[in-house]
């Protein structure tokens, strides 16, 4: 019993360890590759500011400045485009033979992709603070409580978190980069402009309001919008988690079993 | 702690030589495709074995199996004394592996890449870093140690592959195709080493589709062939499996290389076949030299010019030809 426990113990302390370097390995390549840089820090910066200066304007959203609806929109849709490179990622070193070597190592199973998503987390993390920043510099200001304020990243990580599981469990599917980055962002962009992100719901069409309304980014993005701005946070905060958790379990799901299936 | 056992089929054979990897009816299937079909074979510890076979032979697969990527469908394998199936976190921290397809994480440095892997296999910090330094300059990476693979050449990157496949010291070490892509000087190099290897203790299989690589390298050879194994023995065994020498001839005008192909026909002990060249024809011969007067008598009144006759020694060319009845490289679906 006693050992059991012991052995337990030494294999978590492993995993953590594997995953650990896994993680570094993957952020190393993040800093190294120019292209993954611009993709996920330059990209959501210049939408922040086009969507400002050009449909800004044009947009109405009821009271209140177009930059503080926006800017929780694009911090979400920030990291549910980045959620795409988990998969392309895995995928890539599905098709190198990565994988191949890593499985032939006595390491953790799991370090392999539990170390891209942590990767993937921390660039988000990196992200997030500095689109928060760039919003401040054009007129994004908070109206809430610091509590509220802290919870807004964390919210934002976990909820990419969700995303890149569904990424990751397209990735271990199709094993090929290029086909990985098509099959995200298929269902990724309709995904994110049928929803609340950059303009009110009510002003759609009723069909599409409708499903507007459910969608997982919607509540995600009202959730962030009460938060900063101090408006309600109700309902959108128990749809929103409901909506991650379900995500989280069934995708790493998915996921884990394609990638212990490999072959 | 885990106990190192002997594999049943280890401790039957007994004797002074265990073997590092035995295979015993090993089957694998995808879809249609038989890919291994019932191969068993055994490796002394502390040999280099060779397992030769054209594309398609199902050599990356048995790889794939003993290395714990892939389950196999039937049959049971041991490497290092341990089950592919049951124990394979114990085999993998025994083995090392050098794909088909160099692994080499393009964006790390080649000292990053060998200090990860070393980290994976659970060196500490500076047994890893230790590692890597001794590694890359066994292979001569040095100077390259701390640019980032992607600059590396292709033979650059197979021996950081090789040298990443060493860093845990392996009992046994798998070796898909090594030396596929190198130029013949950086092959030669990588011979030197993995000989190198082998007088330390270490057991090497190792595939390969170069018929003198296998012949230079191995101590025992495997032929497979379509998943079969289709022979088994030293190099000078699978030799003498022809029955004889090889007689060859080089014709000055191709259009001759048939009537030299009927003219020698007559006293060989086999198939008389033009090679690719277009010019020379070669054929199995009992008794060699003593029939090359009376073959170049009949060439000559046959009216065919040569440029060059002679007897050899079987090559794995030739041996392969004589147990499949096509060349080595012929694909699956010719
Ligand atoms: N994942 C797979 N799915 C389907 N068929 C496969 C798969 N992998 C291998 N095969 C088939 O199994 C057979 C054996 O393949 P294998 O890769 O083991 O051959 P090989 O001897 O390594 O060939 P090569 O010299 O070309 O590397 C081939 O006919 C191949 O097409
Ligand atoms: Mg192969």
């Amino acid at each position: 019993m006693h050992d059991t426990m012991t052995a337990l113990r030494i294999e978590a302390r492993w995993a953590l360890a594997d995953t650990l370097a896994m993680a570094r390995r993957n952020l190393i390549r993040y800093v190294r590759s120019p292209e993954l840089l611009v993709f996920s820090t330059i990209n959501p910066v210049m939408f922040v500011l086009l969507f400002t200066y050009v449909f800004g304007g044009a947009i109405d959203v009821g009271p209140g400045n177009y930059i503080n609806f926006l800017l929780p929109g694009i911090l979400v849709q920030t990291v549910v485009f980045g959620a795409v490179q988990t998969g392309v990622g895995l995928a890539e070193d599905l098709s190198s033979g990565m994988v191949d070597r890593y499985r032939s190592l006595p390491m953790a199973r799991s370090a392999v992709m539990a170390g891209r998503i942590l990767a993937d987390t921390v660039r988000n993390v990196f992200v997030v603070l500095l689109m928060i920043g760039v919003g401040y510099a054009i007129g994004f200001r908070f109206n809430a409580s610091v509590a509220a304020i802290i919870a807004i990243p964390i919210i934002l990580v976990i909820f990419g978190q969700a995303f890149s599981w569904i990424s990751a469990a397209i990735g271990v599917s199709v094993r090929e980069a290029e086909t990985a980055q098509v099959a995200g962002f298929v269902w990724i962009f309709p995904l994110t402009f049928m929803s609340s992100m950059f303009v009110p719901v009510h002003t759609m069409p009723g069909w599409l309001e409708a499903f507007a309304s459910v969608n997982p980014i919607t509540v995600t993005v009202d959730l962030l919008r009460g938060l900063s701005q101090g408006g309600e946070i109700m309902p959108s905060l128990w749809q929103a988690a409901a909506w991650t958790v379900g995500l989280v379990v069934l995708c790493s799901t998915v996921a884990i079993t394609q990638y212990r299936r490999l072959s | 702690m885990v106990q190192v056992r002997e594999a049943p089929e280890r401790q039957a054979m007994g004797g002074a030589r265990p073997d590092a990897i035995v295979v015993r009816g090993m089957s694998k299937a995808y879809g249609e495709i038989q890919a291994l079909d019932d191969v068993s074979l055994d490796v002394a510890a502390g040999t280099i074995h060779g397992l030769l076979g054209p594309n398609g032979a199902g050599k990356t697969t048995l790889v794939r199996i003993l290395t714990t990527l892939l389950p196999p469908d039937n049959g049971r394998a041991w490497v290092a004394g341990f089950d592919v199936a049951r124990e394979a976190t114990q085999l993998r921290s025994r083995i090392g592996l050098a794909g088909q397809s160099a692994a080499v994480d393009e964006y790390l440095t080649g000292r990053e890449n060998l200090e990860l892997v070393g980290r994976l296999y659970h060196l500490n910090r500076s047994t890893a870093e230790r590692r890597a330094v001794e590694l890359l300059e066994r292979f001569d990476l040095t100077e390259a140690a701390d640019r980032r693979s992607k600059t590396y050449s292709g033979g650059m990157r197979r021996r950081l592959d090789l040298a990443a496949s060493l860093v845990a010291d392996p009992e046994v070490l798998l070796l898909d195709e090594p030396t596929t892509g190198l130029d013949p000087r950086a092959r030669r190099e990588l011979w030197a080493v993995i000989r190198q290897l082998v007088s330390g203790g270490t057991t090497v299989l190792l595939t390969t589709q170069y018929l003198e690589e296998a012949d230079e390298l191995a101590d025992r050879i495997t032929v497979i062939d379509l998943g079969r194994v289709i022979a088994e023995g030293t190099a000078q065994e699978l030799k003498q499996r022809t029955h004889g020498d090889v007689l060859s001839v080089v014709v000055n005008d191709p259009a001759q290389a048939e009537a030299a192909c009927r003219a020698v026909a007559r006293h060989g002990s086999g198939v008389a076949r033009i090679d690719d060249d277009g010019v020379t024809v070669t054929m199995p011969v009992a008794g060699g030299a003593a029939k090359l007067a009376a073959i170049i008598r009949d060439l000559d009144t046959d009216g065919v010019a040569i440029s060059d006759i002679g007897v050899r020694q079987p090559s794995l060319d030739d041996v392969f030809l004589a147990l499949t009845g096509h060349t080595a490289g012929a694909d699956r679906a010719d």
